[in-house]
């Protein structure tokens, strides 16, 4: 064993369950220690990738010609059009979206029952600012303990001076987060230098206003309290984890019985864990609860903890791992083999060998043991959905034609004794450019001829219509049919079609036609 | 009430109601709860003082800034109008030709068109302008006093036999019960229904014929197609207004009822007139 000494930190887990305050009482600050290690380097890259991901989207640019905008990710509401890099979607075509959302449902069940609380502890914006939040505290104010010092500090100008400087640069940060959400929305060069100069739509300034105030407040101010008292994901969450999911675990059969002065134990011959109760694990933790209580609903599974105690482990010479991502299936075989079936209290001799390495009967994770049904099916519903989704948007059409016949009269009968339906013929040019497109009568529809409202052609059974790029063009069409080429009265099923003949795209739409019951 | 209970595992004392051996903590409300409730009763009461809340025998109080949904209204109609303005002036100026030869202009007519349509039209015409006996289709080619659009513009405005309003579209089909006896009257109905059917009693359409020339021609034309200059329907065609067949058209020899319709001008204007002309051009059979 190294000799060098693990200091304890002075902390106490405010929020572990037998500190807790009733809800009544103030909040306790925390004071997170910074971490390094591993997982603190992904949550740096991870943190890069979604901040970097938020901010500058939509600033990327996508040449979708003339007559339409040519930002790469954009939700234009007044339009109602969504555009998503070679994607565009109309609203009736929200299916899409909808699909997505199931889609990112079911991963968060795939993720949750594969690596437990991932969401919370990596990705969750929440976790995200957060973590952004702290790098900005430690900037001004220094790590944990130069924090405390400042925060029980008398005012001073000092002190004023540091904290107006890290809410300031909160602030401004909260304004960029505010801001970057608008520019989804508008096309974000304008809309930029619009904000600036004061010219863009209200709804801009209170939409920075309102994400601005949630960004500062969540945050800064209320940080681990929104998770914990606010958010219904935790709750939900933890129904999702079963035995075989990974979650942030305090071995406590190698770990205890912990002490801190283990030399001395050992040599008096008490069994001594591998804990030396050094707290570096509640010091580091942005929730202000001690790991080593076990599972918790507070716990985010950030892995800042098991970043911690590696270091201690690794100072003190023992494996790392007192605390790891491990399922609740190998914690309680391991756990099992510690206390000889649950016969005794946790025995550290029992999980080592004579020379001090683990014992061959511990349990250790393996890959494999993630792949079960339950990931199976989650897997297979999640990768369906998104193959499906990739399907139709691949076969979708980008020429539609829907036909209403109008309700009132249901026919007329003209002065030749023939008889006209008028219909409201909407045609769907779904490409960002104009085309000519031909609107005609289905060849079975014998004896019928149309004429287009506000078009010369009169009585055809084929015309061209215009349409401008990205819209919808309404027509009104009058189908005129000779009774006595219409074999029975009554309504009478025929198609529409519509053509594009450049590209052969092609809709057709069975429209009825309506003749009185006794047609002479 | 004098002993307080308190809830042992809380340690929070109890209000001490019971149900079902449950008791009711009583925690204090949250501050920022409370805070609200305070803001809320304050905002009522600033409400009650400045718009109309209080009931009175016959009104109610007023309140500080004057407002009634009435006057919202109102405003809301004047904007409606300043937004229109550019088009009914527009539409005022033009021609019903030049309106319907602007695409623009044309869809901004036929939309206010239907409007007034709704307003004035239907109790005869009908919701669709299907017309029914008595009343004509206004969705169909067949025009009493012509179908183009400025005709049509015309008979809208100045109305039918509507003796109120000097310029209105006047004629009327004589009672020929007197002038023609039953034998006579049954000839021509059958002739005259001849012209547009095959016919039932063929005996009959040849005096019939006799008959028209003599005393019909004169309004509904040698060729019965009609005389849009005083509105004589075409009798060729296959649209009766009172009903086709012998039997109908007989009784309208005998006793010919004959339609009125308001002259609308007066009543709503020359642009509105312009644009329910636009609208029921819009109908699919307005003459070119």
């Amino acid at each position: 064993m190294d000799n060098r000494d693990v200091t304890r930190l002075d902390v106490v887990a405010s929020n572990a369950s037998a500190n807790r305050q009733p809800l009544y009482a103030r909040r306790k600050k925390i004071f997170p220690k910074r971490a390094s290690g591993a997982f603190r380097r992904f949550k740096w890259i991870v943190m890069a990738i979604t901040l970097g991901i938020y901010y500058l989207v939509p600033w990327i640019r996508w040449d979708r010609g003339a007559f339409a905008p040519d930002q790469a990710v954009l939700i234009d509401l007044s339009s109602r059009r969504f555009y998503f890099f070679f994607i565009e979607i109309w609203p009736q075509e929200f299916i899409y979206i909808a699909g997505l959302l199931v889609m990112a449902g079911i991963g968060l069940f795939l993720v949750t029952s594969t690596v437990g609380r991932a969401w919370c502890g990596y990705t969750c914006p929440q976790t995200v600012w957060v973590d952004l939040f702290l790098v900005i505290e430690r900037y001004f104010e220094g790590d944990r303990n130069a924090r405390i010092k400042l925060d029980a500090a008398p005012w001073s100008l000092t002190k004023l001076r540091i904290r107006f400087a890290k809410h300031a640069t909160w602030l401004v940060i909260a304004v960029l987060t505010g801001g970057a959400w608008i520019f989804y929305f508008a096309d974000a060069p304008t809309l930029a230098k619009d904000f600036v100069t004061g010219n863009a739509v209200p709804t801009a300034y209170a939409t920075v206003a309102i994400l601005t105030a949630t960004t500062y407040v969540f945050g800064g101010l209320m940080r681990e309290q929104v998770c914990t008292y606010m958010c219904p994901w935790p709750r939900i969450q933890a129904a999702m984890l079963d035995e075989t999911s990974l979650t942030v675990t305090y071995n406590d059969w190698r770990g205890e019985p912990r002490t801190r002065h283990a030399k001395k134990a050992a040599a008096a011959g008490a069994s001594v864990g591998d804990c030396v109760d050094c707290n570096a694990c509640v010091a580091v933790c942005p929730m202000g609860i001690d790991i080593r209580d076990g599972q918790q609903l507070e716990c985010i599974t950030c892995a800042l903890c098991i970043d911690a105690c590696d270091d201690i482990m690794d100072r003190i010479g023992k494996e790392r791992g007192l605390i790891s991502y491990s399922t609740l299936n190998d914690y309680n075989a391991n756990m099992a083999v510690a206390t000889a079936g649950g016969t005794s209290e946790v025995a550290p001799e029992l999980v080592r060998k004579a020379d001090g390495s683990f014992s061959d009967k511990l349990a250790h994770f393996h890959i494999r043991k993630l792949l079960r049904p339950r990931t199976f099916i989650y897997f297979g519903a999640w990768s369906a959905i998104g193959v499906a989704i990739v399907l139709a948007l691949a076969t979708r059409d980008r020429l539609e034609i829907n036909v209403l016949h109008d309700r009132n009269p249901q026919f007329v009968r003209l002065s030749d004794g023939a008889i006209r339906n008028g219909y409201t013929v909407k045609l769907l040019n779904m490409v960002p450019q104009p085309r000519t497109v031909t609107l005609e009568l289905d060849d079975e529809f014998s004896g019928a001829s149309m004429t287009v409202a506000g078009s010369s052609d009169d009585g055809v059974r084929k015309t061209e219509v215009m349409l401008e790029a990205d819209r919808l063009k309404t027509v009104r069409v009058f189908v005129k049919a000779d009774p006595k080429a219409l074999s029975s009265g009554g309504a009478k099923p025929f198609v529409f079609v519509v053509t594009d003949p450049s590209t052969g795209e092609r809709a057709e739409y069975t429209a009825t036609f309506n003749s009185p019951e006794a047609l002479q | 009430m004098s002993d307080k209970q308190v809830d042992e595992i809380s340690g929070v004392s109890t209000t001490g109601h019971e149900w079902d051996g449950i008791r009711e903590l009583d925690n204090p409300m949250p501050r920022w709860w409370v805070w609200t409730f305070y803001a809320t009763i304050l905002w009522a009461l600033i409400y009650a003082i400045v718009y109309p809340a209080w009931p009175l025998l016959t009104s109610s109080t007023q309140g500080l800034l004057g407002f009634s949904s009435r006057s919202e209204v109102r405003k809301e109609l004047a904007a409606a109008d300043t937004a229109r303005s550019s088009y009914t002036a527009a539409i005022k100026e033009k021609s019903i030709d030049d309106i319907l030869a602007e695409d623009q202009l044309r869809s901004v007519a036929v939309a206010a068109g239907s409007a007034a349509f709704k307003m004035n039209c239907v109790q005869c015409h009908g919701s669709g302008a299907e017309g029914s006996k008595g009343f004509p289709n206004l969705n169909d080619d067949d025009w009493l006093w012509g179908g183009t659009a400025e005709q049509i513009r015309q008979t809208v405005a100045h109305g039918i036999r509507f003796t109120k309003y000097g310029e209105t579209r006047d004629s009327i089909m004589p009672p020929f019960a007197d002038v023609l006896d039953g034998a006579q009257i049954s000839q021509v109905s059958a002739f005259v229904a001849s012209l547009s059917a095959p016919a039932k009693n063929v005996e009959l359409v040849e005096p019939g014929k006799e008959v028209y020339a003599q005393n019909c021609a004169a309004c509904h034309g040698d060729d019965a197609k009609g005389n849009k200059e005083m509105g004589a329907p075409n009798l060729t065609d296959a649209i009766w207004l009172y009903g086709s067949g012998e039997e109908a058209i007989a009784a309208q020899v005998r006793a010919p009822r004959a339609g009125v319709m308001p002259a609308w001008e007066t009543r709503l204007g020359d642009a509105a007139v312009k644009e329910l002309a636009a609208f029921v051009y819009s109908l699919g059979g307005g003459e070119k």
